[in-house]
């Protein structure tokens, strides 16, 4: 059954619900690029919420809409709003911290697009198709259709039951709390990843782009272009640094029989940092006819929102899959952080939750030492890297620092600025996992639940059995397991043997 | 007046077009810039552009890209390269652009601190090419500030009405790409004439075209027939310096005379 179908009595969403638009639609005429409001806020009611358990904050389409709170300064969107805006329900106000990103592209002092002229017209140009999409109706239904049937949404929401069990073992009290697995694992092509390429690709048919380029790191990303270009139609051209050719060459392979070309990139530390910036050269050559389909909550705006928007659906999900199974909001919400899109896609319904507490955990590489880490946020500085104004791990000069992780998929040395303004609101908690402990948690995954994580996602599975312990057993805490293992199997099994194999029962 | 808008005001009055070189500061070893400015206003630029090596130039085709990685692993960084152009600047009199990247430009004291550092380091304006129209205006401020003036860049996919809005925030001179994409020379370069055309309209200001210009026919191709102010040329002569230095030529020498030979493109 779709758990996440409206229960009786209660109505559906008029989109949102499945891969809807993130704001709801009740008609109306676009709004002009110069009425643009806050951002889209994804319904709120769905599934089974007993009175009184939401928190004061959280906006109501049919109830009256609580004072913003007042820490955070009202700006001058409010009065900028349309006057037509009442025959629709209003966009989260910019008090609220899902109102980002303002109509610069910034989420607090982070974001914007610092792009070289020639992309200023393409992301214009995506911008208004995107806000003339979020308006049409049949856009929403056929990606919601795409996502039922060809995606296989909705995902899962999972108890790990034996997971649970080891975290309980783990901790003094010899209690922890319930760990459930989004599975975004389960989606088509392995990863979340196809839900950003699937929205994408159906905006570029919109704006008549034939031709689609991406950049890849795990490989993840660049199958799920590949995948979407497949099924609408679209040529499809994937920059990968050789360096990850080599490590994640099963994606590789998929990516070529999907009919995508895939190019590889010499330069620099030949990772994902230097596809990302082929990926931009060739966009500022090819930028009349092509779209680029970039893979995480990075780069100029409008993708970091763009992104989100396509990704939120997980936690949109989670949210009423938990309303359904918990019959309320869960007390933790987890998610690994490379450039941040699953987590960001898990994490934006929850923003304006404050009871819910969220965890990034980022890759901690070998050591603190720089060069041997990529947990951008909690070593990194402000700066520019791919277009947007984020944190960024960078020498005194500005230089992008060289970084590592076991993963491929977090291996890089910037992350989405909405991440940076939610850490610098104090609203989501980043932490990092090193190489080994990923290690480990991937195999415990696969010995205890019978599945094998990416290595990116064993980030964050390590992390919750860690803070699970710390937690009472009627507490629940939701991890976004972003995406299946096969990809990683040799590179795990490699650095496993690396390791004292007598500790690891075979 | 800062020295740019002398420089364009001396050759408009005697109706010369200039020759703007690019070249990647600390490249191809560090200590080279110096000697290349010399060899450079020797040879007739009018203006010099260098290029702030930076990891990432994501509008830098792959001979620039090539050589700023070079530039840094050979020890370069931004501070040396202001170093070696303070330490020559004193005895030439062609006027000095940095070309820089925002990334660098935020972690060197934001606009307001690298414009006073590159300012005391002897340039006379700079180009952010990763900074737009919208994400620039702290640098305009700050440029002012610091007596440098700040060109603008305006791409072949910009609308006139933003091209006008370009125009009116640069300083100095507007930098028209000749094309989309990235730097480096590839065959023809498009008709930009009705382009300058159209810009000149909404400002008085210089018309500075770049964005595969390689070649001396090329150059009299925008400066003449495009009627535009002076020719950039980048990649052709990175591609000129990296091979002399390769092959172990006279690296000024070999910069000097592709300079020279561009020149003939102006008349």
């Amino acid at each position: 059954m779709d758990p996440a179908a409206p229960q009786p009595g209660q109505p559906r969403p008029p989109q949102g619900q499945q891969g809807g638009p993130p704001r709801p639609k009740q008609g109306g005429p676009p709004r002009p690029p110069e009425q643009r409001g806050p951002r889209p806020q994804p319904p709120r009611d769905q599934g089974p919420r007993r009175e009184g358990q939401r928190p004061p904050q959280g906006p109501r389409r049919d109830a009256p809409r609580p004072p913003p709170p007042p820490q955070i300064p009202n700006s001058s969107a409010e009065t900028n709003r349309p006057a037509h805006f009442t025959t629709r329900p209003p966009p989260p106000p910019e008090s609220l911290l899902s109102g980002v990103p303002d109509e610069r592209g910034r989420f607090g002092q982070f974001g914007g697009a610092f792009v070289p002229e020639t992309l200023v017209a393409a992301l214009r140009q995506l911008e208004q198709e995107y806000e003339r999409a979020c308006d049409d109706t049949r856009f929403w239904e056929r990606l919601r259709e795409l996502f039922r049937v060809f995606v296989g949404r909705a995902t899962p929401l999972y108890l790990a039951e034996r997971l649970t069990r080891h975290a309980a073992s783990r901790s003094p009290r010899g209690a922890a709390a319930r760990i459930w697995l989004k599975r975004e694992d389960l989606a088509h092509t392995g990863a979340h990843k196809i839900n950003n390429t699937m929205g994408q690709a159906l905006l570029a048919r919109r704006m008549g782009k034939k031709r689609i380029i991406a950049e890849t790191g795990a490989g993840q990303h660049g199958v799920a272009t590949a995948s979407a270009c497949a099924h609408l139609d679209l040529a499809c051209e994937v920059y990968m640094g050789a360096e990850d050719v080599r490590r994640q060459h099963l994606n590789v392979t998929r990516m070529r029989i999907l009919g995508a070309k895939v190019v590889e990139v010499h330069a620099g530390s030949r990772t994902l940092k230097d596809a990302t910036n082929e990926a931009l050269r060739d966009w500022m050559a090819s930028v009349e006819h092509t779209h680029y389909i970039i893979g995480s909550v990075v780069g100029p705006h409008p993708f970091p929102m763009i992104v989100r928007d396509f990704q939120s659906i997980i936690g949109r999900e989670t949210m009423s899959q938990c309303l359904r199974s918990l019959g309320r909001m869960p007390d933790c919400i987890m998610a690994c952080v490379g450039g941040g899109s699953n987590a960001a896609g898990m994490f934006y319904p929850f923003v304006d939750e404050e009871r819910v507490e969220l965890v990034g955990v980022e890759a901690g590489g070998r050591s603190a030492r720089a060069g041997e880490h990529a947990a951008t946020l909690t070593h990194g500085t402000p700066g520019v890297l791919h277009g947007s104004l984020s944190v960024v791990l960078q020498d005194e000069f500005g230089q992008t620092a060289p970084v590592h992780s076991c993963s491929a998929g977090l291996d890089y040395p910037g992350v989405g600025p909405e991440h940076a303004y939610w850490k610098d609101k104090g609203r989501v908690t980043y932490t990092s996992v090193t190489d080994d402990e990923a290690l480990d948690a991937f195999t415990l995954l696969a010995r205890t639940e019978g599945i094998i994580p990416a290595l990116e996602s064993a980030h964050a599975i390590a992390e919750a059995v860690r803070r699970a312990a710390t937690m009472d057993a009627d507490k629940d805490v939701v991890v976004c397991l972003s995406g299946r293992g096969d990809k990683d199997v040799d590179e795990a099994a490699r650095l496993l043997a690396l390791r004292d194999p007598g500790l690891r029962g075979d | 007046m800062g020295r740019i808008d002398d420089i364009f005001s001396a050759a408009r009055a005697e109706g010369r077009k200039l020759l703007m070189p690019f070249i990647v500061g600390g490249f191809p070893t560090p200590g080279s810039t110096g000697p290349l400015l010399r060899a450079l206003a020797g040879a007739g630029a009018g203006i010099v552009e260098v290029g702030i090596p930076f990891s990432d130039p994501i509008a830098d085709g792959p001979v620039i890209a090539q050589a700023m990685h070079q530039a840094l692993e050979r020890g370069a960084t931004p501070a040396s390269v202001f170093n070696e152009v303070a330490a020559v600047r004193a005895e030439l009199s062609i006027g000095l652009v940095a070309m820089v990247s925002a990334s660098i430009v935020g972690r060197m004291g934001g606009p307001d601190g690298f414009a006073e550092r590159a300012a005391s380091s002897g340039f006379d304006g700079l180009i952010v090419p990763d900074a737009p129209l919208e994400e620039s205006e702290r640098l305009r401020a700050a440029c002012q500030a610091s007596g440098l003036c700040l060109g603008l860049l305006v791409a072949p996919t910009t609308p006139p009405a933003r091209a006008d809005r370009i125009a009116a925030a640069s300083s100095g001179f507007v930098y028209l790409l000749a094309r989309t994409g990235i730097t480096g020379d590839r065959g023809s370069v498009p008709d930009v004439a009705p382009r300058v055309a159209r810009l000149r309209e909404s400002t008085p200001l210089p018309i500075a075209c770049g964005f595969g210009i390689a070649r001396p026919e090329q150059v009299r191709q925008v400066v003449r027939e495009g009627g535009a102010d002076a020719a950039i040329v980048g990649s052709a002569l990175v591609r000129r310096i990296a091979d002399a230095a390769e092959q172990g030529r006279d690296v000024p020498g070999e910069a000097a005379s592709l300079v020279h030979e561009l020149g003939s493109g102006l008349a």
